[in-house]
């Protein structure tokens, strides 16, 4: 029997990094675009004031990591979705679209249904335990110094991997819109996000990431709009076009695709699905609403922007289909396929329906999303160096509020030109896997000792630090001795772990070490850390005790 | 900070309440609800997904003799509004009716504490 099992679970690989990828074949020097280039520095013109507006009102740590607590649902839902929709994912879906029809949607639907799930089993208990980062949230019943470490390390290795595959991928996109020198690009990149997260902290972060969502949602609103125009509103005349224009025929209306081995397709959608509830950057989404109330408001938003966004893409890219697929304008002549290979779909399509204005706006709001998504990037990982490290690993929980800022500040700092090294360095390397990697970890180490520390009364601070650990090394090692890293990168011939998706195997590995650790531990801090789970349980699901919350 | 003494009237507080059965009722409820709720959004996710693991040529269909659609357009949408709407129906019912409930348990406690 045909497999077609990976055409759903593959997002990932296929998408929001191919984005990255694909801006990896050669890249042609531009010409500057101008208008592109003024909308852009209007952007930047207009964050940075809200830089200065958001440093006046960053005082305290609540300030700086969680906005003050004051972000309602809605301003969180639009935050949430803009961390979602990565340029990669704007480009990458459309691209899919563009290239193979209704495997473009089965992907969107993947990267979907992660929502409604973190809405029903973590997002109200995660926002009544945690404070600043969702290590908070797991150490209230449990040891600070072995969580706080694994979770830090989670956190870090997740935000690097992140950050270098995006900051690659911008530098290429970058000097494929703007005519802008690679170097120069990561270089902006990085210290337009130090600015943004070293002054404004959290509430500058999210108000970015707020402007970037409205403008990505209105601009790709728009183009599905002058889509639908030209097609006389009817989704027949539409689709019934993209069939003659597109190669594959009526293939496009139906499931296609990519057929590889099951293991790999479940692998990969496992990473998928719950690496989103491990995202650190995500996560720490939560803590910038005031209570469960506002936090579950802002999943029900956030889910509604993603659909919807979704939804536009498919359009977007049939609508790509029926207008370049044809237009000599947009091909390359050497290949046939578009200019830039197909992630640049939405691209074309923005010139084709609205002008060279309107192309400068959506690249504008390509590099803005950019920024946006390596500034939230940027602040988790900074906030696990300083509260979760530093703080707590470190200084055991004894130091003066300003300290702790100060050192988060020097981490954002550092954090960012670490981004722009790695950017250069990586800049002629294969950077796809690495998101695909991120997410195996997220789902490897975060989302196991989360899960777990909320669901399960017996886990203990030594099961979650051993099978935390056990977690990441296995993530790790799978990806580097797997197809990817040892065959492709390192030119072996064979691989050792033959999969290219390791989460099935790493989170059976840390869901495994953590039970086991967890049930022979019969140390006191053990039986002490047991008990506490009714407090922790009580407050998780009344809010009672929780930060912000009104009875103290 | 926040003294010992404080630590220990708050964790009496959630002993009480953690025996209070109707709080145990609340629980049930919204255990309940929730796990459901995931169930269903695992339950369409899955089935799609399997449809077009298994049996691709369904969704091929086109929805009518005359028109190009095929069904698997119409369901995908299917499932990106339903996610939407199930997380819809959950904050509704949590925000209104099991807060409403935990708060008055909470403030219950609360104040037999002082008494």
């Amino acid at each position: 029997m045909k497999l077609y099992f990976t055409a759903l679970i593959l997002l990932l690989h296929s998408t929001l990094v191919h984005a990255a990828a694909s801006v990896n074949v050669e890249v042609t020097k531009q010409e500057i675009n101008v208008i592109a280039v003024t909308m852009f520095l209007l952007f930047v013109t207009a964050t940075l004031g809200i830089t200065y507006w958001a440093a006046r009102r960053t005082r305290t740590r609540k300030d700086f990591y969680a906005a003050g607590g004051n972000i309602t649902g809605l301003q969180n839902g639009l935050a949430i979705a803009g961390d979602y929709m990565s340029a990669a994912s704007f480009l990458g879906i459309s691209g899919l679209v563009f290239a193979s029809g209704f495997d473009g949607l089965i992907y969107s639907i993947g990267f979907l249904v992660g929502w409604p799930i973190i809405l029903f089993l973590l997002a109200e208990r995660l926002r009544n335990l945690g404070k600043y980062t969702f290590a908070d949230a797991v150490s209230f019943r449990l040891r600070p110094v072995p969580i706080r470490s694994i979770a830090a390390c989670g956190t870090l290795a997740v935000v690097l991997l992140y950050l270098i595959a995006q900051m690659v991928g911008a530098g290429k996109l970058i000097q494929l819109l703007f005519g802008l020198e690679y170097h120069y690009a990561v270089i902006i990149v990085g210290l337009l996000m130090i600015l943004y997260v070293t002054f404004g902290g959290m509430l500058a972060t999210t108000w970015v990431q707020i402007i970037k969502a409205v403008l990505l949602l209105l601009g790709a609103s728009f183009m599905a709009i002058m889509v639908m125009v030209k097609m006389d509103f009817s989704f027949e005349v539409l689709f019934s076009r993209a069939i003659n224009i597109h190669e594959s025929g009526v293939a496009i209306m139906s499931p296609g695709g990519l057929v590889s081995d099951p293991i790999s397709a479940i692998s990969l959608g496992l990473a998928l699905m719950f690496g989103t509830a491990g995202l650190p950057h995500i996560l720490m989404r939560f803590f910038t609403v005031p209570d469960a109330k506002e936090a579950r408001k802002s999943v029900f938003y956030a889910t509604g922007f993603i659909g919807y966004f979704y939804i536009l893409t498919f359009i977007i890219g049939f609508g790509a289909i029926v207008l370049l697929a044809n237009n000599p304008e947009f091909l390359d002549i050497g290949t046939g396929g578009l200019i830039g290979g197909n992630n640049m779909a939405a691209i074309h399509l923005s010139q084709a329906v609205g002008g060279e204005v309107f192309l400068g706006f959506i690249s504008a709001v390509a590099f803005a999303t950019i920024l946006a998504v390596v500034s939230g990037l940027t602040l988790s990982g900074a906030s696990a160096i300083s509260h979760d490290l530093y703080a707590s690993v470190i200084c055991h929980g004894e130091v003066l509020e300003a300290e702790e800022m100060r050192v988060s500040r020097m981490s954002t700092i550092g954090l960012g030109i670490a981004a722009i090294f790695l950017g250069i360095i990586f800049e002629q390397q294969n950077v796809a896997y690495m998101v695909g990697l991120a997410f195996a970890i997220a789902a490897s180490v975060n989302f196991p000792i989360l899960f777990l520390s909320m669901y399960w009364r017996k886990l203990t601070s030594n099961g979650a630090f051993i099978g935390g650990s056990i977690g990441l090394i296995t993530a790790i090692s799978c990806m580097i001795f797997g197809p990817t890293i040892w065959v492709d990168i390192l030119g072996n011939a064979t691989a050792i772990f033959p999969y290219k998706h390791p989460a099935l195997f790493s989170m059976s590995a840390a869901f495994i070490g953590i039970i086991v650790v967890s049930l022979l531990d019969k140390s006191k801090s053990a039986q002490e850390e047991i008990e506490a789970f009714t407090d922790q349980y009580v407050r998780s699901q009344t809010g009672l005790g929780s930060e912000g919350s009104a009875v103290h | 900070m926040v003294s010992l003494k404080e630590v220990e009237i708050m964790q009496q507080l959630y002993r009480r309440i953690y025996n209070d059965p109707e709080f145990h009722q609340l629980e049930k409820k919204r255990r309940i609800f929730s796990w459901s709720l995931a169930l269903i959004v695992l339950l369409i996710y899955f089935s799609f997904i399997l449809i077009i693991a298994f049996y691709p040529e369904i969704f091929a269909k086109t929805i009518a003799v005359n028109s190009v659609i095929s069904w698997g357009i119409p369901v995908g949408l299917f499932v990106i509004i339903s996610s939407f709407l199930l997380t819809g129906i959950y904050v509704y019912r949590a925000n209104k009716e099991f807060d409403a409930t935990s708060q008055k348990i909470v403030k219950q406690h609360i104040n037999d504490g002082r008494v």
